[in-house]
């Protein structure tokens, strides 16, 4: 070994003690960071488990920890309407978007017909239009043929996105037409090629619209404010606002109303982290 | 004899396409490109939904070049996607950054970043309007009051409103940036980082010389994407302002919040949708300009 060498080593070593006092540092930043990231949400459920009187406190345990608040909004009746509905519309709408924009999708991956250019390009065009200019069009629609205050009218702008159709080609063009081709040997239909051939392929392209989706339509808020207007239809988010209005100044019922909106987003989270952030991803990068 | 079936394995082929296609296109013509063309018209068209329909011509828009409250939300608009974007998108790469090189606890941490991505605006509005309530109820007037620091006025300041709604905006969207720009920062070849490291180039020069110019779709996606949501920005200035939507004074109303009181408090249909119009070509310029400035040069 030269004593170039050695010395270079040695540099290495002070180097990495250096580092390694940079790397504690960057750590500690990161996690309070983090901290501060989530310092709201833990204000948000400490306040909710507070009596009136603790709201103003800037602690996060209650010194006397009480379930009152969230008691009080779940006899609420609305909270479970609200709830039920958001869940139903959330859901449908994801069920619709799972099978249509794969359909779409697939077909434009796979088919060789005319005019398939034309259709890729004129649903990706919709992509341009913001939903704002749109929500006038579709609140006279439903004012027309009496869609307002109904889940049909909640739901029938977000039934299919280009969004999820595009998402869904792109993995749809990485299927190898031989899977296809075997299965159309086998007799198969088109349909059930698509259906049970090609769909099971592509299940992690599933999973992330859906959680684009759901999530989506969870906390919509703009149009469900404007197609509904009895309470009993709102969805959580509109709900939630009306709710904080009546309460004014109490805090805590705020914060356990909003509590209780995000809690299952967040704990379906907790659970499906790694599963989460991966479709997350997927969506991201290829949408 | 016949010879149909080569060409009828291809005419099925077309039939079954057109046949998935039917309804997406049914719906696709009827919700989305129907409703388009509407609202381009109705933008031409003096309109109460209350009264009668009349043509107007460019009316709609003279009047909206005289408005001085479009004005003032048009400049908002503007303001909340030139400090939200930057700001959000400088915040997440430094996280991403760094957090890409922390092994112990990594998993915990990047949880930390993106729990607020999975709530809703309308809750976090709420509790973010909490926060910012003069003494003794709001959490950073009473922090501030510990340290004997004079309180401030958040919301109910027209300096102040609009910085203290874009801070939860940018704070909800964190953690989508933070886990897309990570999985940019992923894709780059160890080997290139590597190369950098004997060649002796220094940590910045690595950053803006090779990890930055690699990042660019990352970047451009992340710009476009970000910068489209803060000129629609409308659930957290509705929420925390509600007993004057936009205020004080039209502060912090930006342009879909103008559009929907136009629309569903005065009814006026024609001109909220030339509102729209405006929206439409204000993001449609956004977009393109970004595109075109960020473009692959020769």
């Amino acid at each position: 070994m030269t004593a170039a060498s050695e010395a270079l080593l040695r540099a290495d070593a002070a180097g990495r003690r250096r580092a390694g006092l940079g790397a504690a540092l960057r750590w500690l930043l990161l996690f309070a960071g983090g901290l501060a990231m989530v310092a709201p949400l833990a204000y948000m459920l400490a306040t909710s488990l507070k009596y009136p009187f603790e709201v103003f406190n800037l602690n996060l345990v209650p010194e006397e920890p009480t379930l009152d608040n969230y008691r009080e909004v779940l006899l609420d009746r609305r909270f479970g309407w609200w709830f039920f509905n958001s869940f139903l519309v959330a859901s449908l709408t994801t069920v619709s978007n799972l099978f249509w924009d794969a359909l779409v999708g697939y077909t434009l991956a796979k088919f060789r017909f005319r005019f398939r250019q034309v259709v890729f390009v004129a649903v990706l065009s919709t992509l341009m239009i913001p939903t704002e200019m749109l929500v006038i069009p579709w609140y006279l629609m439903s004012q027309q043929f009496g869609w307002l205050n109904s889940y049909w009218g909640i739901m029938f702008p977000g039934l299919m996105t280009a969004f999820g159709v595009f998402l869904m080609r792109q993995f749809f063009q990485t299927v190898p037409d031989d899977f296809l081709e075997a299965a159309r040997i086998d007799g198969l239909n088109e349909f059930l090629i698509w259906w049970r051939v090609a769909m099971p392929l592509v299940r992690p392209a599933l999973a992330a619209l859906a959680i684009f989706v759901f999530l989506g339509n969870w906390t919509a808020f703009i149009w469900p404010l404007i197609v509904t207007n009895d309470q009993t239809m709102y969805t959580l988010p509109v709900g939630l606002t009306t709710f904080s209005v009546e309460q004014s100044v109490q805090w805590e019922m705020i914060m356990t109303g909003a509590a209780v909106s995000v809690l299952p987003t967040l704990v379906v989270f907790l659970v499906f982290q790694r599963f989460i952030i991966r479709g997350v991803v997927m969506a991201g990068l290829k949408g | 004899m016949t010879r149909r079936p080569a060409l009828t394995v291809r005419q099925k082929q077309v039939a079954w396409a057109w046949g998935f296609l039917a309804v997406p296109v049914a719906f696709y013509v009827v919700i989305r490109f129907y409703p388009t063309a509407q609202a381009f018209v109705l933008a031409f068209l003096d309109w109460n939904l209350l009264g009668s329909r009349s043509w107007a011509g460019l009316g709609n828009f003279a009047r909206l070049w005289a408005d001085p409250t479009f004005w003032k939300v048009f400049r908002n608009t503007f303001v909340y996607l030139l400090i939200g974007t930057p700001v959000s998108l400088l915040l997440a790469f430094t996280v991403a950054f760094h957090l890409d090189r922390v092994r112990f606890m990594h998993g915990t941490i990047r949880a930390l970043y993106f729990l607020p991505f999975m709530t809703s605006a309308v809750a976090m509005a709420w509790v973010w309007r909490w926060f910012y309530q003069p003494v003794p109820i709001g959490l950073f007037n009473n922090a501030l009051a510990s340290f004997g620091i004079p309180q401030l006025r958040f919301l109910n300041s027209t300096t102040n409103a609009l910085p203290a709604i874009l801070a939860p905006a940018i704070w909800a969207g964190l953690g989508f940036q933070i886990i897309i720009f990570m999985a940019g920062l992923r894709a780059i070849p160890k080997s290139f980082l590597e190369a950098a490291r004997i060649d002796g180039l220094s940590g910045w020069a690595t950053l803006t010389r090779i990890t930055l110019p690699l990042m660019k779709p990352t970047i451009v996606f992340l710009v476009v994407f970000t910068s489209i949501g803060f000129l629609r920005i409308f659930d957290h200035v509705f929420n925390m302002t509600t007993a004057d939507p936009g205020g004080p004074l039209n502060a912090s109303k930006p342009l879909v919040l103008m559009i929907y009181q136009t629309a569903f408090s005065s009814y006026d249909m024609g001109y909220a949708a030339a509102q729209t119009v405006v929206l439409f070509v204000v993001l449609l310029a956004v977009s393109l300009a970004q595109l075109w400035l960020m473009r692959d040069r020769p």
